[in-house]
């Protein structure tokens, strides 16, 4: 790590370089929020806020305004639980696998994909207190923790991940955050204290970018292994039971792929917002980005098709016993509607269209990406939900109700306000942070530390 | 085959059933002098406090607090998780006599105060195959020596006992559910609302032997009954069964007893073909089942039916 050079500043002059650093700061730093994006905001809230309604009701009433029984005891908060963590994934794919592979066009990313990695895994660990029986007794597992359960092992990798990746959005902001400390002179006092506060007296000196590089460096290299590891130990709270459809050997491989796939949705998504919405971002998210993008995620889509091809082709050539009726159920029972839209909008349209120059343009690739999102919500639901309704035991001597499983208003009145909370705090940090990386756009196009130490750090 | 358990019966009923209530009272009585002891040594019961308390025939008498015996409501939390000492129950169902009366079912329902939705034990019409012939089968939960909802609960709220029970100590439990996923065999149910319990009272002492009061957010199941167990009893289930299908007793002694005949559990296994449910999961299930073989009634699907009850 000792190898970290400072950028060559004698590609670009300093009268050019301070220049573009000053149009850098007036495009990227955050600006208030436009008619658009105050109903977005309005919007989001009302959402989330149904969903705290309902959820308050759900403290009140139990479980039982859900419509989960004793069959289809996981249901769709656990699908979305699944869903926070895969799309979560995607911090440590762009942030750290592009970073270690040293691809040079990640700069102006790197911040949105951490952004949407650390709103969904908070969200996670969040949907997950939500869908228990008895939320009061959530220090039992610290009291009574069991290493032997998988879930206390995915309480581990969760809280983690959450600190690495909490670490990784936070160490390269504080340049930023300085930015918006010493620039952003007419806003509001609670706003210029949390920038003072949450700039820890950042001066933009080269030693400290040093110091913060190095720490990248060190949390790139972290945050892989325990980024595997989050989807790997959640695909284990399926495999490590006896039921058809999740008894797989093949689990922790196939939901850490389809994990980057949506990662990889998630920020095209949001590059495209950017790039369309906000004067000027376009200069930094381009076409070429979403080119590149495009292309991750075809190499991505095809590595999950693969996974896929091994989680059905192979029980479906056997036909075993207990899965044969499961596996019927998904292809040609009641759950088939849903599996072969998924499959072919969520998967095989996309790879068949980005893999063309034209489905890499912006806004056809904002629309794949938009199937694959929706796709893998619905994937997840397809693998929680009908593995419940195919116990070993036949399903006798139950309510009617339990027989099926239709999530109820409520139910989906909470994901629906999870997704939307994740939504605003995503939406929050653009409003108040730079959501591209001014210093380390400015540092892909070759200005120096020392330039941004003189010039930045007046006032 | 049927002519094995008459034998069984002649030469073994009488003796080994004395032997198993005998040692199942000493059990109980351990119980309450360990009781007793925990008393003294708390200190905090003051000696001849009188409680008023309602007999059977509906008088109200004052007694002393010290008098009432507790033991039938199961023990304390702590005490519940180390199982009745020496013990290893087992049970074996025999589907040749089961013919869907479900007396065990509504024993079961009205001892844990449980409603209509919630089936501690169900009775399933299982058919192996579309040739073969249909049979029921009561399952309760199988006390699995290898349990693997034990195995993945993250807070020790479910745990198996040295005497091979496997209980859930609904104080502790988070209501997770990830032990209802885990379980192959169904055998978990969970009180998604406010429990319906009448009879109740529920700022009563919680016993994980009894699961009562029954607690909303927490997940239960068959518990093998050890209260009554402590007292020397058999389950509900098995003493409510009007045609002799469920035995119950101790693997250690190799007795077990459907309340009517006593035979030996390893001589009956091997005699009836006893085989496990599942037994390819490798959970180790501590319920055995006799196939259904010469069955005692024809099999008629109407659960409605009035069963008769066996003359005794």
């Amino acid at each position: 790590m000792a190898d970290i050079k400072e950028v060559d500043s004698k590609a670009i002059s300093e009268p050019e370089a301070i220049a573009m650093l000053h149009q850098l700061n007036e495009d990227l730093l955050p600006k208030k929020f436009g008619i658009r994006g105050t109903l977005w905001v309005i919007l989001l809230l009302i959402i989330a806020g149904l969903g705290v309604i309902s959820y308050i009701s759900q403290l009140r009433n139990g479980l039982s305004i859900t419509g989960m029984g004793d069959y289809v005891s996981w249901g769709i908060y656990i699908s979305n639980f699944v869903f926070f963590v895969a799309i979560s994934l995607v911090g440590s794919l762009i942030t750290a696998v592009l970073y270690l592979l040293n691809v040079p066009w990640r700069a102006p990313i790197t911040r949105l994909a951490e952004v949407i990695a650390v709103a969904a895994i908070m969200f996670a660990g969040l949907i997950i207190i939500v869908d228990m029986g008895r939320p009061d007794r959530i220090h039992h597992l610290f009291l009574y923790g069991r290493i032997q359960s998988p879930i206390v092992w995915d309480i581990i990798v969760v809280i983690t991940y959450m600190t690495i990746s909490l670490l990784l959005l936070y160490l390269p902001l504080l340049p930023g955050i300085s930015f918006c400390r010493d620039r952003l002179t007419n806003v509001p006092k609670w706003q210029k204290w949390m920038y003072r506060f949450l700039s820890l007296g950042w001066k933009n000196k080269p030693e400290q970018y040093k110091i913060v590089k190095r720490s990248i460096a060190i949390l790139c290299v972290l945050i892989v292994p325990v980024a595997l590891s989050i989807h790997t130990v959640t695909s284990w709270l399926f495999a490590t039971t006896f039921r058809p459809g999740w008894d797989s050997t093949n689990f922790g491989a196939y939901f850490v792929s389809g994990a980057f796939m949506v990662g990889a949705a998630g920020v095209i998504a949001g590059m495209f917002i950017l790039y369309r919405f906000f004067p000027r971002y376009d200069q930094y998210i381009t076409k070429k980005h979403f080119d590149r993008m495009g292309k991750l995620l075809v190499l991505l889509s095809l590595i999950y098709l693969y996974f896929n091809i091994n989680e059905y082709l192979v029980p479906s050539y056997k036909m075993k016993g207990e899965e044969a009726n499961y596996l019927h159920e998904l292809f040609s029972g009641d759950y088939a509607p849903m599996f072969w839209s998924v499959q072919i909008f969520g998967m095989i349209i996309p790879i068949c269209v980005v893999i063309f120059k034209k489905g890499r343009k912006p806004l056809p690739l904002f629309i794949i990406a938009s199937m694959v999102i929706v796709g893998a919500w619905f994937k997840r639901f397809l693998i929680v939900i009908p593995t419940m309704l195919h116990p070993f035991l036949p399903m006798q001597e139950l309510p009617e109700k339990w027989k099926h499983y239709m999530p109820t208003l409520q139910e989906w009145s909470i994901t629906a306000g999870s997704l939307a909370g994740a939504l605003l705090v995503i939406t929050f940090f653009v409003r108040y942070f730079p959501i591209i990386s001014i210093w380390e756009v400015a540092e892909e196009k070759g200005i120096s530390h020392k330039v941004i130490y003189e010039h930045l750090n007046e006032q | 085959m049927s002519d094995i358990h008459e034998d069984l019966k002649d030469h073994k009923e009488e003796p080994n059933r004395r032997n198993f209530l005998k040692l199942g009272a000493l059990a109980a009585g351990l119980a309450v002098t360990g009781a007793g002891l925990q008393k003294v040594f708390s200190g905090s019961e003051k000696p001849g406090e009188k409680v008023k308390v309602l007999t059977t025939d509906g008088q109200l008498v004052e007694v002393d607090k010290n008098h009432l015996d507790h033991s039938c409501c199961g023990v304390p939390s702590k005490e519940a998780r180390q199982g009745i000492p020496g013990k290893k129950f087992v049970m074996v169902i025999d589907l040749s006599r089961c013919r869907n009366a479900r007396k065990c079912q509504k024993a079961c329902q009205k001892h844990h105060h449980l409603p209509e939705e919630d089936k501690w034990l169900k009775v399933f019409k299982m058919q192996d195959a579309p040739s073969t012939s249909p049979y029921w089968m009561p399952k309760p939960c199988l006390h699995c020596d290898k349990p693997p909802c034990v195995k993945v609960c993250p807070v020790d709220a479910t745990f198996k006992r040295s005497d091979g029970i496997v209980l859930i100590d609904n104080e502790r439990c988070i209501g997770c559910r990830f032990c209802m996923a885990a379980c192959p065999y169904s055998s978990r149910a969970f009180n998604w609302h406010k429990p319906d319990q009448p009879g109740v009272d529920e700022a009563g002492a919680y016993s994980p032997e009894t699961s009562v009061p029954r607690k909303i957010g927490t997940v239960e199941k068959c518990d093998f009954c050890p209260d009554m167990l402590r007292q020397g009893k058999l389950p509900h289930c098995v003493s409510a069964c009007p045609n002799g299908v469920f035995y119950f007793g101790d693997m250690n002694e190799d007795i077990i007893t459907n309340g009517d005949e006593t035979v030996k559990f390893s001589q009956l296994i091997k005699d009836k073909a006893g085989y496990r449910y599942l037994e390819g999961l490798g959970t180790e299930p501590s319920v055995y089942y006799l196939p259904a073989a010469n069955r005692q009634f024809p099999f008629k699907d109407n659960a409605e039916e009035k069963p008769e009850v066996k003359k005794s």
